[in-house]
């Protein structure tokens, strides 16, 4: 038996969680299909969940398939990505009144409550850890993105139908959060039936625990858990060596197959703008009609646009060749010296949102070259039996 | 985000579209620039662009040198005697100043580039710096536009070498024609550290030259410049490969960027 960690009914239980979260003053975001794809947005009620959604993904393909069986997870992510809660796609920073001579700052008001994030993935835990160290980095933390990040309680799931696309195992990660949860979910289907395990990964996550219906788990649901992640881990094919990238893409920058991704790609933005740790933004200046009032806003921006390298009358990066290569290298290579951390995690979003199709890990090996990246690939070992 | 209030008290043309300005905290002041530090510099309304502190004088006025080349820097530009502009910092690397301690230092400069410059050459030829030696090649596009030529005088009063080349010279132009670097070749000068700002290729011909005369890349200091919206790490517009040059720059090491800017597009 044990005792950290408990059985929920994967309807009644859920609902429990919900309503747990809400009960400790959580606003909960949770997935919703809609129009045809996973979107995270407010949950009230457990039946507005996905239950025996399946996805299929692929470069530039995403296919959503509802059948009659029970699973709550047996999808993978969409184009949406919980950024968008804890870094807006647009919001207000500084607000300014022009008084007399001078003028007052305003700082926009506080989210009035913490966010619940209830069913993030292991590509996707890692990719809140990874904006953490852009946003929170120690000279100029970003007061409101601390605040939001800070409270949000993370609900983790355990991938149990990866998609041809994921390739966190690649990047150090997955299919399993291993920490960055308060809570971790597991669905089990096997012989003793349709159920989640939960397990806390932090002191809230006990304590919200603690008020959840549930049975305690025993040490074969465990064992369970273990195969489901097992069963993951081996379609989960390593398909770039993460960590040597870095070293691998130096001195590419000249290689002819730039020019190649550029014949195809068109330059869109989709892959950053899908990205769970795409980060680049623009910072622009608004005033009110009277001219008395400024407000700045932090939007979400692309490498891939012009302006973004704007100098001095022109585009630095003024070709696509040169901004696909800024991006691609940004991702798998000089982020790490910039952050201490990888810059991507392998969820596969730019490849199944591009609409050429462009494969982010096929560019990565043509210009690495197949051979080598063949050579260097291990298979990693990232399963962890769970605690 | 906060934006601090200054106030303008003097505005001197010291170019075509170009102002010195001066600044004084309308309340509380920001931390003081080291010298090659830049401020976000805010007019109301319109918008906010890095700037280098290019002087402090009087016990807290600060100087900035603005060109008018877009929407807000022209705005700047047009600032009056008691407007008042918004700025946070400072941000972003300083010059090593004490990397100069006696020393033999040269110090060259390509059109605006003077400004980042000048705070670090007043601590030299004020004698707070401790060199050994400062030589200080100017390069301008043509006489008139020559940046702070009132102080030159007293800059070679103080010990400088101070040599002034201008692209274009006029008929009463009795210095040098050509570019600082050229000028540098042309020399016989030793210097142990250098300082280079100026446009982009300008501080590449120049660094390159310096490596060539035999001097390290690792005393070899410029001031790189991308495009930047917020000077904290947070808009990723300044990125230099692996550099985020608001806060891994403005000023880096020659070694650390001699390679990054060999490709274009980066
Ligand atoms: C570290 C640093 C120090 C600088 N110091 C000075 C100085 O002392 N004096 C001076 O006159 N100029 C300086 N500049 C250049 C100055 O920031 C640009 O001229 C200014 O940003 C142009 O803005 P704009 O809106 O007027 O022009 P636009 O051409 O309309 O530019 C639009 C936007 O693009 C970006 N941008 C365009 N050019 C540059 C540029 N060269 N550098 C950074 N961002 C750019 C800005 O976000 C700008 O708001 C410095 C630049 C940097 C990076
Ligand atoms: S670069 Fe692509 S695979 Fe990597 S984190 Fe971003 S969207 Fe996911
Ligand atoms: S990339 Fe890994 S962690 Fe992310 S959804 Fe796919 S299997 Fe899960
Ligand atoms: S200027 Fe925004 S990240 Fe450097």
């Amino acid at each position: 038996m044990s005792s950290d960690a408990v059985i929920l009914d994967p309807r009644s239980g859920m609902q429990a969680l919900i309503d747990a979260l809400d009960t400790a003053g959580y606003r909960v975001l949770g997935p919703v299909l809609r129009d045809g794809v996973i979107v995270y947005d407010d949950v009230v009620s457990e039946s507005a969940m996905p239950t025996g959604v399946r996805v299929e993904q692929g470069a530039g393909r995403w296919r959503v398939f509802q059948d009659a069986r029970p699973e709550r997870f047996s999808w993978t992510p969409g184009a949406d990505s919980w950024k968008r809660f804890v870094f807006p796609a647009r919001s207000e920073v500084l607000r300014i009144r022009r008084t007399d001579g001078s003028w007052t700052t305003g700082q926009p008001a506080a989210p009035d409550r913490p966010l619940a994030l209830l069913g993030a993935r292991d590509c996707e835990v890692r990719a809140l850890g990874v904006l953490d160290t852009v946003m929170l980095g120690p000279n100029h933390p970003d007061a409101r993105y601390a605040q939001r990040r800070a409270d949000a309680f993370v609900v983790a799931v355990t991938c149990g139908e990866p998609s041809s696309t994921c390739w966190c195992t690649s990047m150090g990660g997955g299919p399993q959060p291993h920490d960055g949860f308060d809570l971790r979910i597991t669905e089990l289907s096997d012989h003793a039936g349709h159920r989640l395990l939960v397990q806390p990964g932090s002191d809230r996550g006990e304590q919200i625990m603690a008020v959840l219906p549930g049975s305690d788990a025993h040490n074969a649901d465990i064992d369970s858990a273990a195969h489901v992640v097992q069963r993951s881990v081996d379609r989960l094919p390593v398909r770039l060596p993460g960590a040597e990238l870095p070293a691998l893409l130096a001195g590419s920058e000249l290689h002819p197959h730039w020019d190649d991704v550029a014949a195809r790609c068109l330059s869109c933005s989709n892959c950053t703008m899908v990205c769970p740790t795409c980060f680049c933004s623009s910072f622009s200046d608004h005033t009110s009609l009277d001219n008395d009032e400024a407000f700045r806003t932090q939007e979400w921006a692309s490498c891939f646009q012009l302006d973004h390298s704007y100098l001095g009358g022109r585009p630095v990066r003024a070709t696509t060749a040169q901004r696909y290569r800024q991006w691609l290298t940004h991702k798998l290579q000089t982020w790490t010296a910039q952050m201490g951390t990888t810059g991507c995690v392998g969820c596969g979003r730019c490849t199944t949102w591009c609409p050429a199709g462009i494969d982010i890990i096929e560019e990565a090996r043509a210009v690495i070259g197949s051979q080598m990246v063949a050579a260097r690939l291990q298979p990693v070992d990232v399963y962890v039996h769970p605690r | 985000m906060q934006i601090v209030p200054y106030r303008v008290v003097s505005r001197v043309v010291v170019g075509p579209a170009t102002v010195t300005l001066g600044l004084v905290p309308v309340a509380q002041a920001c931390v003081t620039a080291a010298p090659g530090q830049f401020m976000m510099v805010w007019c109301f309304g319109i918008g906010e662009i890095p700037i280098s502190v290019s002087g402090i004088v009087n016990g807290g006025v600060i100087e900035i040198t603005v060109r008018a080349v877009g929407a807000t820097s022209a705005a700047i530009v047009d600032a009056g005697v008691a407007d008042v502009l918004g700025m946070r910092g400072p941000y972003g690397t300083a010059w090593p100043m004490g990397a100069v301690v006696g020393r033999d230092v040269i110090v060259m400069a390509g059109g605006l580039g003077l400004a980042p410059l000048r705070l670090a050459i007043e601590s030299m030829v004020s004698g707070r710096a401790g060199q050994r030696s400062l030589t200080l090649l100017i390069g301008a596009r043509e006489p008139a536009q020559v940046l702070y030529a009132e102080q030159l005088p007293a800059w070679r009063s103080a010990g400088a070498d101070v040599r002034v080349t201008v692209d274009v010279g006029d008929s009463a132009w009795h210095g040098p024609v050509g570019t600082a670097t050229a000028v540098f070749e042309r020399m016989s000068v030793r210097a142990d550290v250098a300082f280079v700002c100026g446009p982009e290729m300008m501080m590449v011909s120049a660094a390159q030259a310096l490596v060539r005369a035999g001097m390290s890349p690792a005393q070899v200091f410029v001031s790189m410049e991308r495009n930047m919206h917020c000077g904290i790490g947070h808009c990723g517009r300044c990125q230099l490969g692996p550099l985020m040059l608001c806060r891994d720059g403005a000023v880096v090491p020659w070694e650390m960027v001699s390679e990054l800017v060999q490709v274009s597009g980066r």
